[in-house]
């Protein structure tokens, strides 16, 4: 069964530009950026979107249908009512290129700024661990990239300032697999708080919300780095047990 | 090798504060009118000073737990029937009532406990202070620290209000076995009784599917092969922590639906059907 859609496709660059209205035919099964592509086909030639794999894995198409933070390609039709008009906007919080298009180049500078893994003295063959150990880092491991966790963390979205001192919930997620690795040598609680902005998350789970690969990152990543530097920065307790000797200081990671 | 840098460009600009069409409302409206309501109930509660404990079947609210107060040391049911219910000493004086609750020992950590636990911070984060009031959509503020600054950096203290809930707990544990107690003074069980118990059972889910509790028994360590107990409590707390914000709503309910019960059947509303005794 096909049916004609009312769309509302973001256009412009340079961050003018206009909802622009469409009408065009949507087949059963489709998603959404198969509709892109159709427009593209058949209407609007110079269409920017940026794709690729169509199946969820990538993260190349992420835009806003509706306004939420989603895949165009993982973003069925058949949720929509046929009547409904579909909005399609590039993600906010990162600048327009063209039309969908935007450049996501601040995640890319933030994942450089995270020192790299550190195996301390073993060498390459070295390591053994055992599942149990890998499972919560692994988890972690699902990330696409697609940045819509970032796209709809309010910190940037709505406060382009915090840019230069957050690091957004993918990259914070990043930090909390490297500190939970069981082979990773470095303490990097100082630098999650005092470089890379985990006090500016206040925990209201947008990232877990949108996230195309499910990944718990509140719950999972952002909270346990949180109870982990608070054993670092803010116990009393373990600050006199440090003052003591009672507890050992970790060796702490220097920023890049 | 040379690259091509991206012209300096800026963001969509959409002057609507959202363009989401689903009823993004629903959830801090909600949740702004229940927790509103709750503090409200709370508060008038805690400084009523009486319909607190029922002295024949042993029942005390856990909003007056422990009992402090010396009007606590005796208190004359609806049959006449005199009762304590200091079970840890009173050192409030009788003129404090109305002005000092009293359980002035637990309610403030408590009430710490919830305002620093993780769910009711993102709750209230949204429906209070709408920062953000729900995913991709703008917030009003115009300036944005988070929880690196006082007051809110004392956030994180958590996990120490978290050990006064769980003495607390223990306390309301405590109070529920008290409960089971019968009109000739030996073993008794009411509907109060099961009331008590379903909201200590449902306190105890709450408290134990902490974050911090989550980190304290097994989440801050890096090798877990190394310490198999420690994990498999931190199993058993990763199960009950997904679903920490329901337990988290869900007692808000039980604790009124337990002191209601407790001052209707203290001021004579209606009298405890009787299982046993």
């Amino acid at each position: 069964m096909s049916y004609e859609a009312k769309f509302k496709v973001w256009r412009g660059d340079d961050g003018d530009g206009e909802l622009t209205d469409y009408t065009v035919e949507v087949n059963e099964g489709e998603v959404v950026l198969d509709i892109i592509h159709r427009l593209q086909a058949t209407q609007a030639p110079d269409l920017a979107v940026r794709w690729n794999c169509k199946a969820g894995k990538c993260g190349s198409c992420s835009a806003e249908v509706n306004g939420m933070p989603r895949l165009l390609c993982m973003t069925r039709m058949s949720t929509f009512e046929p009547d409904e008009t579909v909005t399609v906007t590039p993600v906010r919080t990162f600048p327009v290129i063209r039309d969908l298009v935007t450049d996501v180049s601040y995640n890319y500078q933030k994942a450089r700024e995270i020192p790299s893994f550190d195996p301390g003295d073993a060498k390459p063959g070295e390591l053994r661990m055992q599942q149990v150990d890998v499972e919560r880092s692994q988890e972690f491991r699902k990330c696409i990239e697609c940045f819509l966790c970032q796209n709809v963390c309010h910190v940037i979205r709505d406060h382009d300032e915090n840019k230069e001192e957050y690091a957004g919930p993918r990259f914070l997620m990043r930090i909390g697999e490297l500190e939970m690795h069981p082979a990773d040598q470095a303490d990097r609680r100082n630098i999650a708080q005092d470089d890379h902005g985990l006090g500016f998350c206040n925990i209201t789970k947008c990232c877990t919300e949108v996230c195309p690969e499910h990944i718990k990152i509140t719950d999972n990543a952002l909270i346990p780095m949180k109870e982990r530097v608070v054993g670092r920065k803010y116990d009393p307790v373990v600050w006199l047990g440090s003052k003591l000797g009672i507890v050992k200081k970790g060796q702490d990671t220097p920023s890049a | 090798m040379s690259t091509v840098e991206a012209p300096a460009k800026s963001r969509a600009q959409i002057k609507e504060r959202t363009l989401r069409k689903d009823n993004w409302r629903l959830y801090p409206l909600t949740t702004f009118v229940i927790f509103t309501a709750w503090v409200v109930y709370a508060t008038v509660r805690a400084f009523w000073g009486s319909a607190f404990y029922v002295p024949e079947y042993h029942y005390l609210t856990p909003f007056y737990s422990p009992c402090l107060n010396d009007i606590c040391g005796n208190v004359v049911g609806q049959t006449g029937q005199e009762g304590s219910a200091a079970e840890f000493g009173t050192f409030l004086p009788e003129s404090t009532r109305g002005w000092i609750p009293f359980a002035a020992i637990s309610l403030p950590f408590l009430l710490l406990f919830r305002l620093t636990c993780y769910y009711y911070r993102k709750a209230y984060y949204r429906s209070f202070w709408a920062s953000p009031s729900a995913c991709a959509v703008r917030e009003p503020h115009g300036k944005y620290t988070g929880e690196r600054r006082f007051p809110l950096i004392g956030q994180n203290l958590h996990r120490y209000f978290w050990v006064a809930a769980v003495l607390i707990s223990l306390i309301n544990t405590y109070d529920a076995i008290r409960a089971f107690h019968g009109k000739d003074g030996g073993f008794g069980i009411g509907l109060g009784t099961l009331v008590l118990v379903a909201n200590v059972v449902l306190l105890w889910l709450y408290t134990l599917s902490c974050h911090s509790c989550r980190h304290i028994v097994g989440g801050r360590l890096k090798n877990f092969s190394k310490h198999p107990f420690r994990y498999r409590m931190w199993g058993w707390v990763s199960a009950i922590n997904q679903r920490h914000g329901m337990y988290a709503l869900i007692t808000l309910g039980s604790l009124v639906v337990a002191d209601a019960y407790v001052a209707l059947v203290a001021g004579g509303a209606f009298s405890d059907p009787r299982i046993f005794n």
